[in-house]
């Protein structure tokens, strides 16, 4: 059985429909790789799973559990973690206390600061700037501070929306890196990217969205090599 | 030496007004930072407490103390029933216009309800501070047991309330969601309930305000509320809407702006002043003296 399950997907903004009837799943330990452009229903699709938006129809099922219709906030309890589009750190907090909004459904204190501690380990960078207020970080320190706080609730999966955007070649190279170093340590990733070649590269399995369906799935090596792929989104 | 002794107490009596307004103000930005909307309901809410009490102390003779509880509770109540019934509806409704209007109504709904009830004559409120009036400097400056008590609790108030949101998981659940409600979310903090607590303790603070307010000027109407609801919200404005600091500044600068105004300047133009204060502030910051710019997300 999938980890993460969704059958049938359908989604609407008002009168719109931005998700077509897409079904697609998530295996323990996998990197998934979700691929498209821009209006092709990548991170309509991750809000939908986490419950920043609500299904019209079909399901996601998640630990056989279904949480189609599961409140937001009961859903990170369950083991899923959501780095949302743009970072979205809490601008006007410490990085500390973004940390510590993080672990919000732990109790146990001193587990928490032991997380903490791992982040700041993983992220350096973090830890010099741990009183800083996090509007003042750079685009990559955000990123980073994002993905720190999505570790800190533990999750089972981590679902990361276009981590990459809008950082310079340096950070870029080092967030992949990252990502991959969160999969090994034993985190199931589902990755939204527009830098297809980048994703593919990390990703074991990979779905091609065009607005609002799945036009093509498959390994990731494999899609690599797919003419199409390669002229539509790799730039070859 | 006896202006000396005057300024003094006008300080303190202004002092102890803007802490009135500070509670009141403090109500106002918190729902304004986390729900984006204006309660205009919200000094109504403090006539709905002065009433409580009055009922409670006045009419039944409960110990002052229990009546201020039971105001508490009961508008406490009163404050995140009208959000569950009134705004949480409208908070996704295109208009945010919508929700406003919508307060405007509840504000004289209040007002309406306690005409019915308790009808238009003023009621003599007893003061509920039994501290006799401190005489200093050979009986020239006579300070009153309500003022220093509205001191103490504004004070109480601001560094209790302070202390919650900085140090607590539920007061940086609600910096968290003023912020960016669905990134909150995506932490595992449930939006909905951090809004009606916040809802919660602005009310509760509104009917500490109403209790301190009908002490210090023992006469009550359904319209008590409006005047120092509409100059709490000026205070908010003031010192920056959505800064809890920024209310607790706002309110005092308000009051003592308001006090020394009827005693140095005129007492009919005291209202006038503080308004004018407004408009000033707010061409010269229009963030308000501790207002942020709004961040641009990326």
């Amino acid at each position: 059985m999938a980890m993460l399950e969704v059958k049938d997907l359908e989604v609407y903004y008002g009168m719109i429909q931005a998700i077509k009837g897409i079904s697609f799943e998530v295996n323990e330990g996998e990197v998934i790789a979700l691929i498209g452009a821009n209006g092709a229903g990548k991170t309509t699709t991750l809000h939908t799973i986490t419950g920043l938006l609500q299904a019209k129809s079909g399901s996601i099922v998640f630990e056989g559990k279904d949480i189609t219709k599961t409140p937001g906030y009961k859903i990170v309890s369950m083991g899923m973690a959501h780095v949302p589009e743009g970072r979205r750190v809490f601008a006007n907090l410490s990085v500390y206390e973004n940390l510590k909004l993080g672990a919000y459904t732990r109790k146990d204190k001193a587990e928490i600061a032991e997380s903490i501690e791992n982040v700041y380990k993983r992220f350096g960078r973090l830890k010099e700037r741990r009183d800083q207020i996090a509007g003042t970080l750079s685009g990559g320190e955000q990123q980073m501070l994002a993905m720190g706080r999505a570790l800190m609730s533990k999750p089972k999966i981590i679902l990361m929306d276009e981590p990459s955007m809008g950082l310079s070649p340096l950070y870029v190279n080092e967030i992949f890196d990252i990502i991959k170093e969160i999969s090994e340590s034993g985190t199931t990733v589902l990755l939204i990217e527009q830098n297809a070649k980048k994703a593919l590269a990390i990703a074991d399995r990979a779905y091609v969205l065009e607005t609002g369906k799945i036009v093509l799935s498959g390994d990731a090596d494999q899609l690599m090599n797919d003419e199409s792929i390669k002229k539509a989104y790799l730039g070859e | 030496m006896v202006d000396v002794m005057s300024f003094v107490s006008y300080l303190l009596n202004g002092i102890s007004l803007g802490s009135v307004y500070a509670i009141i103000a403090l109500g106002y930005t918190m729902v304004y930072g986390i729900a984006k909307m204006l309660n205009f309901a919200h000094g109504d809410v403090i006539m709905v407490g002065g009433y409580i009490v009055f009922v409670f102390v006045s009419t039944l003779g409960l110990p002052p103390l229990l009546g201020i509880f039971v105001a508490m509770i009961l508008c406490t109540v009163l404050g995140v029933t009208i959000e569950r019934v009134a705004y949480r509806p409208l908070r996704m409704a295109s208009s945010p216009l919508a929700v406003l209007i919508t307060a405007i109504g509840v504000s004289y709904l209040l007002q309406n309800l306690a005409l019915l009830i308790f009808g238009a004559n003023t009621k003599s409120f007893t003061s509920v501070v039994a501290i006799p009036p401190l005489k200093l400097a050979d009986g020239q400056l006579t300070i009153s047991g309500e003022t220093m008590v509205t001191i103490l609790v504004g004070i109480i108030v601001m560094v209790c309330l302070t202390l919650f949101v900085n140090k607590t998981k539920a007061g940086q659940a609600m910096l968290a969601v003023s912020e960016d409600k669905g990134a909150a979310q995506l932490m595992g903090i449930n939006v909905n309930g951090t809004i009606a607590l916040t809802f919660a303790i602005g009310s509760a603070l509104a009917a500490v305000a109403g209790v301190l307010l009908c002490s210090a000027y023992p006469s009550l109407t359904p319209y008590t509320g409006a005047m120092p609801g509409i100059k709490a919200f000026v205070a908010a404005v003031f010192g920056g809407i959505g800064s809890i600091p920024g209310a607790m500044i706002g309110g005092i600068l308000l009051g003592v702006i308001e006090i020394f105004g009827k005693a140095y300047i005129s007492s009919q133009m005291a209202d006038a002043i503080v308004f004018g204060v407004l408009i000033v502030v707010l061409l010269v910051k229009p963030t308000g003296i501790l207002g942020r710019n709004i961040q641009e997300k990326v």
